[in-house]
């Protein structure tokens, strides 16, 4: 099996579905002839022509709107928001226009829309690239929300959005891009969508993340382990629609549960999740359910980045809480 | 139909009063600059060369943050701003920082922007001025609501922004433009046309000839100037200025000009879409360059007179470099401190927390 970035398995589902489907298309702001400023799309422009992977004009409410329409026209689109921080100016393409338009439409319609984008911090970018905007979206009946956390989850789950029928927004953090590699197959597989996954099995405690904070738990989790808990973590994978099932068999093996999200700890999925186990629940819980997540201000300006951005030691001292309770 | 579109373009020359070789060809329209105003001038574009080089040194060395270079748009940058008054606002965008500097941002408060710290954000009293915008075209609409506001307090000042050629492609741009027509705002909106968005050119950006020519449909005065000359775009900011505070109504001016380096310090490599051709076609036309050339005709400038100049900047970027060293480190709590006029108690919560781990 090959070796693989995240961004390799992402190019790497790109190139699949490109070769698979006529209809895909992947286009963007300099996506064609740079290959994408992450190079996510490098060498696609090349193989499969400026017909199916080109550059747009610099305007994401007219890559959002592009796409409803290339859809309508029974098209595939696979279009980059070049950094999340950009999607406000697309909102109401996305949340707005394309997530209703199968309502809309009497089911008559549907957007099978993949929208990636770069999301997450710890990589100094300038002010309002970075940042947790995957809330925004997971609020909006309608769309689906996915974030991988491994190479090989990339690639499957990639595919997967690409052949799912309504719109899915494909969050891809910034810091995993390139900072590990991990076994990819070179054929082609599929994730489920709506699917978690179980990355380590423990008794004491459940941590449900996604995105970078799946490792940072995995890390708190090693370290827990030290001290005898065993805290089982759970990689959400999909976060709009979230596997329930998964979440509240670990609930009742461990009866303690800690959510980690990078966003800000206002409004957000953890939020979400925790009303979910509290409703259905409640009766397996030994302790409060508790958050990690960032603080209530808009994304830190570089230089307080790292100490903004939650870590396992944040982790560690809300799993104690819980375990003491 | 076509007719018409091909009548309207043609009427956007690029206007031009100095040409590559430093020659006035349009002595008609030669602003009326003393000679120690023209020196000037070519000061600001030596000091503003050399803060780009030392920018780039500096941020390969770790020592700057996000910096996007500046080498090439001089004239665009300079010319534009030394039309303007101290009263007039600017809205710039993120490579616009040497307009902001020459309004009155002190050169360490720059850097601390570009280190990602608030303080560089805080405009000095006096500095008419917002912060870098990141957000392609948000400064658009933006200044037509400075402009706006400014005509209905009868002041006699204006507001002008810049963005580039990519930005003439959002929404923003044109409700910007569209809006200061409207309301006959006093607005200039300058686009810095160095032909390239990242990486991808003009010609891919839109269909139209020029960008100047978008102001015909939002009914405003439109102008394609030479940006490599900075006497015509001076020239030309300034009757857009007077025809704003005449209550003539706003202007778009776009500059034909280059960016030398790569788009920002941040892993771009331009070798993967630019020629070398291309960037020595450019390099020939540099404003530095012919406007030394004009003035050294006049004995109005020698190669001391630029060292001095030279060594200044180098002076000054120095003592920059070091008071931006010695400011306290941002922290969290500053940021939490900085989002409500007044804390809501949640924020309150967060801020004892945050103030405990840092005093750790
Ligand atoms: C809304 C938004 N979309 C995309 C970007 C990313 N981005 C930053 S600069 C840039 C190209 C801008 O080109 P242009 O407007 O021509 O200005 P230049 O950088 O050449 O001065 C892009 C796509 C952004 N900052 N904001």
């Amino acid at each position: 099996m090959a070796q693989m970035t995240m961004i390799q398995a992402i190019t790497d589902a790109l190139r699949t579905e490109l070769k698979n489907d006529e209809n895909v298309l992947v286009y963007g702001e300099d996506v064609g002839k740079n290959g994408g400023v992450f190079r996510a799309t490098e060498g696609l422009q090349d193989e499969f022509g400026e017909e199916r992977v080109f550059d747009t004009p610099l305007a994401e409410s007219g890559i959002g709107g592009l796409s409803i329409g290339l859809a309508l026209q029974g098209y595939r689109p696979v279009p980059e928001i070049q950094f999340f921080g950009f999607v406000y100016e697309a909102m109401d393409a996305i949340n707005g226009q394309m997530a209703r338009m199968r309502y809309r439409s009497g089911g008559t319609k549907g957007q099978p829309v993949t929208i990636r984008s770069p999301f997450g911090g710890g990589v100094h970018t300038p002010e309002l690239h970075a940042d947790s905007l995957e809330g925004l979206i997971a609020q909006q009946p309608g769309m689906k929300v996915v974030i991988p956390s491994t190479p090989y989850d990339a690639k499957g789950l990639l595919i997967s959005s690409i052949r799912d029928n309504d719109p899915v927004v494909f969050l891809e953090h910034m810091k995993l891009y390139r900072s590990f590699r991990g076994e990819v197959p070179e054929e082609e597989y599929t994730i489920d969508l709506g699917k978690a996954e179980v990355k380590r099995e423990g008794s004491d405690v459940t941590l449900i993340a996604y995105g970078a904070m799946v490792h940072s738990s995995l890390k708190a989790a090693e370290e827990l382990e030290k001290d005898g808990i065993q805290a089982e973590v759970i990689d959400l994978r999909t976060i709009m629609p979230i596997d329930i099932d998964t979440i509240l068999e670990s609930v009742k093996k461990t009866n303690r549960v800690v959510v980690v999200q990078e966003a800000q700890r206002q409004a957000g999925m953890a939020s979400h999740i925790i009303a979910e186990i509290q409703e259905r629940a409640i009766l397996h819980l030994e302790a409060p359910v508790l958050r990690v997540a960032a603080p209530d201000t808009v994304y830190a300006f570089s230089q307080a980045e790292e100490v903004w951005l939650p870590n396992y030691n944040d982790i560690i001292e809300r799993v104690n809480q819980v375990v003491n309770f | 139909m076509k007719r018409t579109l091909e009548n309207i373009e043609n009427q956007f020359e690029t206007f031009q009063i100095l040409n590559e070789d430093g020659e006035i060809i349009n002595e008609d329209l030669m602003p009326d600059l003393s000679d120690d105003e023209l020196k000037e001038l070519m000061h600001r574009m030596v000091y503003t060369r050399i803060l780009d080089q030392r920018s780039i040194a500096l941020n390969r060395q770790g020592r700057l943050g996000f910096y996007a270079p500046t080498a090439g748009q001089e004239a665009s940058q300079l010319g534009t701003h030394y039309a303007l008054e101290k009263e007039d606002f600017i809205l710039p965008a993120y490579r616009d920082v040497p307009q902001l500097i020459w309004h009155g941002l002190p050169l360490y408060q720059a850097f601390l922007f570009s280190r990602g710290h608030y303080h560089g954000n805080q405009m000095p009293e006096g500095v008419n001025a917002l912060s870098p915008q990141i957000i392609i075209g948000a400064q658009y609409t933006q200044a037509a609501g400075v402009a706006l506001g400014m005509k209905r307090r009868g002041k006699k000042s204006v507001a002008i922004t810049y963005t580039g050629d990519g930005g003439t492609s959002q929404g923003d741009f044109y409700e910007g433009i569209n809006f200061a027509g409207a309301y006959q705002a006093p607005a200039i909106f300058v686009v810095q046309n160095n032909q390239f968005a990242i990486s991808v050119p003009v010609e891919q950006q839109t269909a139209a000839k020029t960008l100047a020519q978008k102001a015909v449909a939002a009914g405003i005065e439109g102008i394609q100037v030479d940006g490599m000359d900075v006497l015509a775009v001076y020239a030309a900011t300034k009757e857009a200025r007077q025809r704003a505070v005449d209550g003539e109504g706003p202007t778009l001016i776009e500059t034909l000009t280059y960016r030398y380096g790569p788009h920002t310090m941040a892993g771009d490599d331009p070798t993967r879409y630019r020629t070398e051709n291309m960037d020595n076609e450019w390099e020939k036309r540099d404003p530095l360059v012919r406007f030394r050339s004009f003035l050294e005709k006049k004995g109005l400038w020698s190669e001391e007179e630029e060292n001095k100049v030279i060594e200044q900047a180098k002076e000054e970027i120095k003592a920059a470099i070091k008071k931006a060293d010695e400011q306290p480190k941002q922290k969290v709590t500053d940021l939490i401190k900085n989002m409500y006029e007044e804390l809501p108690s949640h924020l309150e919560e967060q801020l004892e927390e945050y103030s405990e781990k840092e005093s750790k």
